[in-house]
């Protein structure tokens, strides 16, 4: 009996590992996934803006306020700087991919930069809520494994209810589609793009805020953990935010959870970019991008 | 809920296209502005619809200055937009696509029963994304959309463009009923004669930018008169 008992808790075990990574996947991607998919700039600030929300939780969490609340906080303060940064960066850069890469690469350097010097090289970490779940050998945080990826999933339905089903979503969908028959139809589309990039920098935020107690130490330059991996995932997705990010999110965590958990995290991450590789050399346009090329030629067909 | 147009100029980075336009439409009117490929039609209706900001001169809705406002403007001010080749939004469903259109005009009322009476097609395939659909079906639903929240005046850039002929015909008799029972002012651009014919009370030709000549009621008949700005 044994071996049987082993392989079911191993499985488990990898069950949980590979949640942990969709949870974490899905959720560093989904703003960087919304502002490129949604309006064609490439935010290479994006770990900072969920720095932002690591700080802005964990500052209020350390003054004294209950977790959940100092989360709010990150929250809002990745909102606000993500309107502030739209208004005076971003705006000038819209359909010009690389400058807005360069121009939102040097703004990365400049916040993680100035949070060095505003609040030192680290902040007291938080620890982590909800504990553990034990089983036989194993034991995984209820909090990685269990709460995150749910998060991420009620994400990635609120959004695609947002932009399906509300006023809000059809015009900024109708934006992105053509700005300039948009305009026409009298939706003012500066203040859609502004909107769109705010829920970008919110969901960042949220991000942040979220992973604030999971991530050990706090240090200026954690942004780059979330960027790597959000950047792969966009990448691999392709241009459709909802269905793209799920499914790249689940092909590379396959690969991230079973390579961490045979070899070890760093395997799991050579294996993640090594997947993306060969995706992207077989999808050029992504999984999504494939699908709607697809789609197109069995229409072309019939 | 006059139109009126006066000494503009307007081009596309420092290239002039337009020179000196002057004219005026009147409430309840149908005019047409007819000439042939790349005379400027198009640059004309974007440039009243706010999408191409006029070097100089003026462009004057109702009273009101426009000129320079942006095109979102415009349409709140009630005019409506039927852009060239359609351009209606494909990821869209049709009905998604017909709730873009309440934005245009104050937003006070809207139309939709009307709209699926001339276009039943629109109501059956509501749920339809608008990409999937036909040249001819796209074209009414293009100007469903622009008639969906009321507009005042009406913008049609080469209605007949990329529709087949029997559609055509019924979509200018579409416009006419639009013109006759919502007393919708409508200035329409176009190259197709029959259109030009059973549409317009009175057009303007216009080439290499400038208006070059005002066909009256009487003479919108005259075939000859009207080729001699159409035919290369």
């Amino acid at each position: 009996m044994a071996p049987l008992t082993f392989s079911v808790y191993s499985l488990t075990a990898l069950l949980f590992q590979f949640l942990n990574s969709f949870g974490f996947i899905v959720l560093a991607t989904v703003g960087l996934a919304i502002i490129f998919g949604m309006m064609g700039v490439i935010n290479l600030a994006h770990g900072e803006f969920i720095l932002i929300g690591v700080y802005g939780t964990a500052l209020p969490y350390h003054a004294g306020a209950p977790l959940p609340l100092a989360m709010v906080g990150g929250v809002v303060a990745a909102t606000l700087f993500g309107v502030v940064v739209e208004r005076t960066i971003v705006r000038r850069f819209y359909d010009r991919l690389l400058d807005s890469m360069v121009a939102t690469w040097g703004l990365a350097l400049v916040v993680s930069q100035l949070l060095l010097i505003v609040f030192g090289s680290s902040l007291d970490s938080i620890s982590t809520p909800m504990g553990n779940v034990d089983y036989g050998p194993f034991s995984s945080s209820v909090y990685r494994s269990i709460f995150l990826p749910a998060v991420a999933l009620l994400v990635l339905v609120g959004l695609y209810a947002v932009f399906t089903r509300t006023e809000f979503g059809i015009k900024a969908r109708a934006t992105i589609e053509d700005p300039e028959t948009a305009r026409a139809m009298g939706i003012d589309t500066d203040r859609m793009y502004t909107s769109t990039f705010a829920i970008g920098s919110g969901l960042a935020g949220l991000t942040g805020a979220l992973y604030a107690p999971a991530l050990g130490s706090i240090t200026p330059n954690r942004g780059s953990t979330f960027l790597v991996e959000s950047f792969v995932a966009v990448v691999v997705g392709g241009p459709s935010v909802i269905v793209g990010t799920l499914s790249a999110a689940g092909i590379l965590s396959v690969f991230n959870a079973t390579g961490s958990f045979f070899f070890g995290t760093f395997i799991g991450q050579m294996l993640l970019l090594l997947v993306a590789i060969v995706a992207l050399r077989a999808l050029p346009d992504g999984i999504t991008g494939y699908v709607d090329d697809w789609r197109q030629r069995r229409r072309a067909e019939e | 809920m006059t139109l009126d147009i006066s000494g503009l100029h307007a081009g596309y980075d420092g290239t002039p296209i337009l020179k000196d336009i002057d004219f005026t439409v009147d409430d309840g009117e149908i005019v047409g502005i007819v000439g042939r490929n790349g005379v400027g039609k198009t640059t004309l209706l974007k440039a009243i619809m706010g999408l191409l900001d006029p070097d100089s001169g003026s462009v004057r809705f109702d009273g009101r200055d426009l000129t320079h406002e942006p095109a979102d403007v415009h349409a709140r001010s009630g005019i409506g937009y039927v852009p060239q080749g359609r351009d209606v939004f494909p990821g869209l469903t049709v009905e998604q696509n017909l709730e873009i259109g309440e934005g245009i005009g104050d937003g006070g009322e809207t139309r939709y029963e009307q709209v699926y009476d001339y276009f039943p097609i629109l109501e059956e395939r509501a749920d339809q994304d608008a990409g999937t659909m036909s040249g001819g079906q796209q074209q009414m639903l293009a100007i469903g959309r622009a008639l969906v929240g009321g507009p005042d005046l009406l913008l049609v850039d080469e209605p007949s463009e990329g529709v087949q002929p029997s559609i055509v015909q019924s979509i200018t008799a579409d416009l006419k009923r639009i013109n006759e029972e919502f007393g919708t002012t409508i200035l329409f651009v176009e190259q197709n004669l029959s259109v030009i014919q059973g549409l317009s009370e009175r057009c303007y030709a216009i080439d290499h930018g400038t208006i070059v000549d005002e066909i009256g009621d009487g003479a919108i008949g005259d075939r000859q008169q009207l080729e001699k700005y159409l035919v290369v």
